[in-house]
């Protein structure tokens, strides 16, 4: 019998997402589940019960069967106080939770001793559960609607134009904060044409914001912004100073503010403030995507677009669910990505497995028993207090007046040592004859360092050919053996040499003519 | 010809060689360098045979010589695929040195050689005699291994002896007791002996150092045979007091040593272990590190020639990696059909080179203008490295340890610190491969594992076909 899935229709007010799209119902059966759906679940997302039905799933009239007949359950929000009063003891539920934020909820489901993934308390540094990362795949639609909307209450085109009817600036657009939706927002406002500036407290994204297409704003104080996993801490008294008068010319100048800062349980930092707004030429849009957390915004209100000031404030907190189908689409292949995890047997069986780092960050409530928060799993800390260590060392290594560079002078040294001892053996022993052949060897040596050196790299085998056809040149030892001119009466093995120095030619000369051809034949290949 | 005459001549084939060298260092150049080269070997070859130390009576052998063997090198010229190159490259380095060894014998027969000197000078000159014939037997049975390594006939498997660090003291020992003995024979014959011991163990030395390199350490190999062969002439030349001899064998070793040296860097290896020989330390090493090194996680995700096909349209930039995997399949052609009409499409298809990428130095830039890719397209490692991050796509193509990021990532790989082409970088990695088998390292690639990577399994040159068609089908 293979464990049941069911997608309930969301009842969050405003919510239009499903958690499950036919397509993914599809791969979901494949790996040997059964799957029911809730009738007009997917509605709101343009996702017919048909289409449902056409991909395997039961289509279930009521929320009271779906949850009672479900052994697991996708959903979108976090579930209320009745959906949980619908669950089933032991099922397991699978949707965002901010278990930080709703301690209650958390009560009640461990009364109900379920178990419970919690898609938002994925560890997001391990690289293997980005598939599996909805708050990354939700941002991203998020973001890119926000410049959507700003796009529709804004009065002018995004992109410059120079036209019969006179010439058009494009718009500026300013990004606080580039995370995921940050990014995503700079993409979409860069892909429409506008100018794009972003700031973000965390240094590191500047090269991202760059390669979107944006262009990264400093705020002129030295602090570092990273916190844990991925988010940005709280700053400094002197770096918000900094900061706001960053802010304050910013709005001065751009078109169109979007803003998408964030801290992790705490309300959402007040970035723009209403003189802020009030300098803003008439117009000009605001978009605030943290409007569901207090807004970054002073004058936001959540939900709701004002006007103030000449200003529109868009406050909308349910940009995702504006983009309904594609935010759908991509929710529900992370909670795919999420079930091959869990049944990595394709057998239609669950097996929440708590060794495993992605796992165990996700579940945060294990047959009733609250396990959030999960340990730190161990990966990026070591980064740091490694880096501290090695900064003593190499102090420590400057009090000692000795660091790398006297350790290769020593060997410099003894280098210089070895050579000079060889030379004055040379010297001391050799004949002169030798001396002058020796002087031209070394003289040799010497240039061919300084012409090879320059050899660009693609040209490494040509080079290697022509040496090689170059060497050849021993053959001139051959040939000075094979019959010189007689020197009084001395008797000579006269035959061995000459048939030595016959093969020696012969071998040379391939080597001469095969080398120099096949070089000429290299390079004629070498073209523009 | 005068003694002067010929020595003036000399002076001038030096200048062209050095020329010939240093034009090599821009395409545009080298074609003359290469001119200068065979005029300057000309010039030394003429008037070497119309001096004074050749007599009228050896000119019919010299030309009969020279007629059989510029036969044969020409022919191998021109019937030698591109593909081929190392395995051609390491045959004629094995021809310099057998031609040292025999030149070197013939020297130390030949009474009238000797007949000038005593004492000290009679003493270096039979030192040189026996060192030449000893670089030029290393050379020949290295470069013989070399060749047979390259062209598949011998495993490319490192053979590692034990003790074999002792077995090469050992041989080193014997030779230089044997040259005390061989300078101090008495004639000719009571030389002969330990000159003939010596180069038995010189040849067996050269085999037995080639066999203990695995066959990814092959361009340091044939361009450290390179230097040897430069080595045997300069040798050659002390042995007959012939300046010309000198300076180009030293032009030659220098500029070998200096590639094995620049390879060397690209594989971070040390550069005196590799020219001593044992690359041992090393290579002995390396299953026991790898046993300890981490395990990447994770998965594999295949892909089909029509997604990456796919892939490669929707693409603005794309950078092709070629590894020796390009060269076996042949898929050079069709890399610069697919390259060419991504081009006409505005693509911005480049190449990114690693320094030893194929199986000698310079072997992928050679593949890609027989294909006729324009070099100005085809980036070495450093030029290209940074560009990786606003990459769409990176084909890699038969490339393994290149492109493994465990060298930066991982201190305990033993590729560890070799410097990689960081192509994880791009949006997307493609990787080309028959199988999921590891490069020669023997070290598991963690590339293949990350998340925006994905693998074209099959033949190089079968598959890039498929990717062509469904490109064009398009």
């Amino acid at each position: 019998m293979p464990l049941v899935i069911g997608v309930p229709r969301e009842v969050f007010p405003g919510e239009k997402r499903v958690a499950t799209v036919p397509d993914v119902v599809e791969k979901l059966i494949k790996l040997g589940f059964a799957v029911q759906v809730e009738t007009g679940a997917g509605d709101a997302a343009n996702f017919s019960d048909d289409t449902y039905r056409a991909a395997g799933a039961g289509i279930v009239d009521s929320a009271a069967t779906l949850w009672s007949t479900s052994d697991i359950v996708f959903k979108v929000r976090a579930p209320s106080p009745e959906e949980v009063a619908l669950m089933r003891e032991g099922s397991t539920l699978i949707s965002f939770i901010w278990p930080a934020q709703n301690p209650e909820l958390m009560k009640q489901l461990a009364a109900k001793k379920v178990t419970v993934l919690a898609i938002d308390a994925l560890p997001r540094t391990l690289s293997r559960a980005q598939k599996m990362d909805a708050l990354t795949s939700q941002a991203g639609v998020a973001g890119y609607r926000a410049v959507i909307e700003a796009a529709n209450a804004f009065g002018r085109f995004f992109n410059g134009q120079v036209t019969a009817a006179g010439k058009i600036p494009p718009a500026k657009v300013f990004i606080a904060g580039a995370g995921v939706a940050g990014l995503a927002a700079i993409g979409t406002a860069a892909g429409l044409g506008a100018i794009v500036r972003a700031n973000d407290t965390r240094a590191e994204v500047a090269d991202q914001v760059v390669s979107l297409g944006g262009e990264f704003v400093k705020v002129d104080y030295e602090e570092e912004g990273s916190g844990g996993g991925g988010y940005a801490k709280v700053m400094s008294e002197g770096f918000q100073q900094a900061q706001r008068e960053m802010y304050a010319k910013q709005a001065r100048e751009v078109d169109i503010i979007i803003t998408t800062a964030l801290i992790p349980g705490k309300p959402a930092p007040k970035l723009i403030t209403a003189d802020m707004v009030k300098s803003m030429k008439p117009g000009s849009v605001i978009v605030d995507m943290a409007a569901e957390q207090g807004g970054n915004c002073e004058l936001t209100e959540p939900g709701q677009v004002v006007v103030k000031h000449g200003v529109t404030l868009v406050g909308y907190t349910d940009l995702v669910s504006r983009l309904s189908k594609q935010s759908s689409t991509l929710y529900s292949n992370n909670l795919l990505r999420l079930t091959e995890e869990l049944c990595k047997t394709k057998d239609g069986i669950v097996n929440v497995n708590m060794e495993d780092d992605a796992i165990r960050g996700l579940t945060v409530i294990k047959d009733g028993e609250i396990t959030w928060p999960a340990p730190a799993p161990k990966q990026p800390a070591p980064v740091k207090p490694a880096a501290k260590p090695a900064v003593a060392v190499q102090a420590k290594g400057h009090g000692h007046g000795g660091g790398g560079a006297p350790a290769s002078g020593t060997r410099a040294a003894v280098i210089f040592g070895v050579a000079a001892l060889a030379f004055w053996f040379v010297g001391a022993y050799a004949p002169a004859a030798f001396l002058g052949h020796f002087t031209v060897f070394v003289l040799a040596c010497f240039v061919g360092y300084m012409v090879v050196w320059n050899v660009t790299p693609s040209l490494h085998t040509p080079l290697m050919s022509v040496t090689n056809a170059i060497s050849s040149i021993i053959a001139i030892g051959a040939l000075v053996q094979i019959a010189p001119p007689l020197t009084g009466g001395l008797e000579r093995p006269g035959d061995w040499i000459r048939w030595l120095a016959v093969i020696g030619i012969v071998l040379t000369t391939i080597n001469m003519f095969g080398g120099f051809a096949v070089t000429r034949r290299m390079l004629a290949m070498f073209r523009k | 010809m005068s003694e002067s005459l010929t020595t003036v001549a000399y002076i001038g084939a030096t200048i062209l060689f050095i020329l010939s060298l240093g034009g090599l260092s821009h395409p545009e150049s080298a074609g003359r360098g290469n001119l200068y080269g065979m005029i300057g070997m000309a010039i030394a070859v003429l008037a070497t045979i119309f001096g004074s130390h050749v007599s009228t009576a050896g000119i019919p052998w010299i030309i009969a010589a020279m007629v059989v063997g510029g036969a044969i090198g020409l022919y191998a010229a021109r019937t030698v695929q591109m593909t081929q190159m190392p395995e051609l490259v390491a045959l004629m380095h094995s021809l310099v040195g057998l031609a040292a060894t025999l030149v070197g014998y013939a020297s130390y027969i030949d009474p009238a050689a000797t007949a000038n000197f005593s004492g000290a000078e009679k003493v270096i000159h039979e030192v040189e005699i026996y060192i030449g014939v000893l670089i030029g037997a290393i050379t020949f049975s290295g470069s013989i291994i070399a060749f047979g390594k390259l062209s598949g006939r011998i495993g490319g498997k490192p053979l590692l002896l034990p003790g074999r660090h002792l077995l090469n003291l050992a041989g080193l020992l014997i030779v230089i007791w044997f040259g005390a003995q061989f300078v101090r024979a008495e004639s000719i014959n009571a030389g002969m002996m330990p000159l003939i011991v010596m180069t038995v163990i010189a040849l067996l030395f050269g085999i037995h150092m080639v066999m203990a390199i695995g066959g990814a350490d092959m361009p340091v190999v044939v361009s450290m045979l390179n230097s040897y062969s430069g080595w045997a002439a300069a040798a050659t030349g002390f042995m007959l007091s012939n300046d010309l001899l000198i300076v180009t064998g030293a032009l030659v070793g220098s500029s070998g040593a200096i590639l094995s040296y620049i390879m060397c860097r690209a594989m971070n290896r040390n550069f005196i272990s590799v020219i001593a020989g044992g690359f041992g330390g090393d290579s002995g090493k390396k299953p026991a590190v790898a046993g300890g090194a981490a395990e990447p996680v994770g998965e594999v995700v295949p892909v089909s020639a029509l997604e990456t096909s796919e892939l490669l349209r929707d693409a603005k930039n794309v950078i092709i990696v070629p590894g020796y995997g390009m060269a076996v399949a042949q898929a050079q052609h069709t890399v610069y059909e697919i390259t060419k009409y991504l081009r006409e499409k505005g693509v911005n298809v480049r190449f990114g080179i690693h320094p030893v990428a194929g199986r000698m130095p310079g072997h992928m830039n050679v593949l890609l203008a027989e294909a006729k890719v324009p070099y100005d397209i085809v980036m070495e490692m450093d030029e290209i490295n940074d560009d990786f991050g606003a990459t769409d796509v990176v084909m890699v193509i038969g490339a393994n340890d290149i492109v493994n990021p465990a060298a930066m990532e991982d201190p305990t790989s033993p590729i560890a610190g070799m410097p990689v082409l960081e192509v994880w970088k791009a949006k997307t990695s493609i990787v080309m491969k028959r199988s999921m088998a590891s490069g020669y390292a023997g070290v598991d690639n963690p590339l293949f594992y990350k998340d925006n990577n994905r693998m074209l399994f099959g033949d190089a040159k079968k598959m890039l076909d498929e990717v062509l068609t469904a490109l064009k089908a398009a």
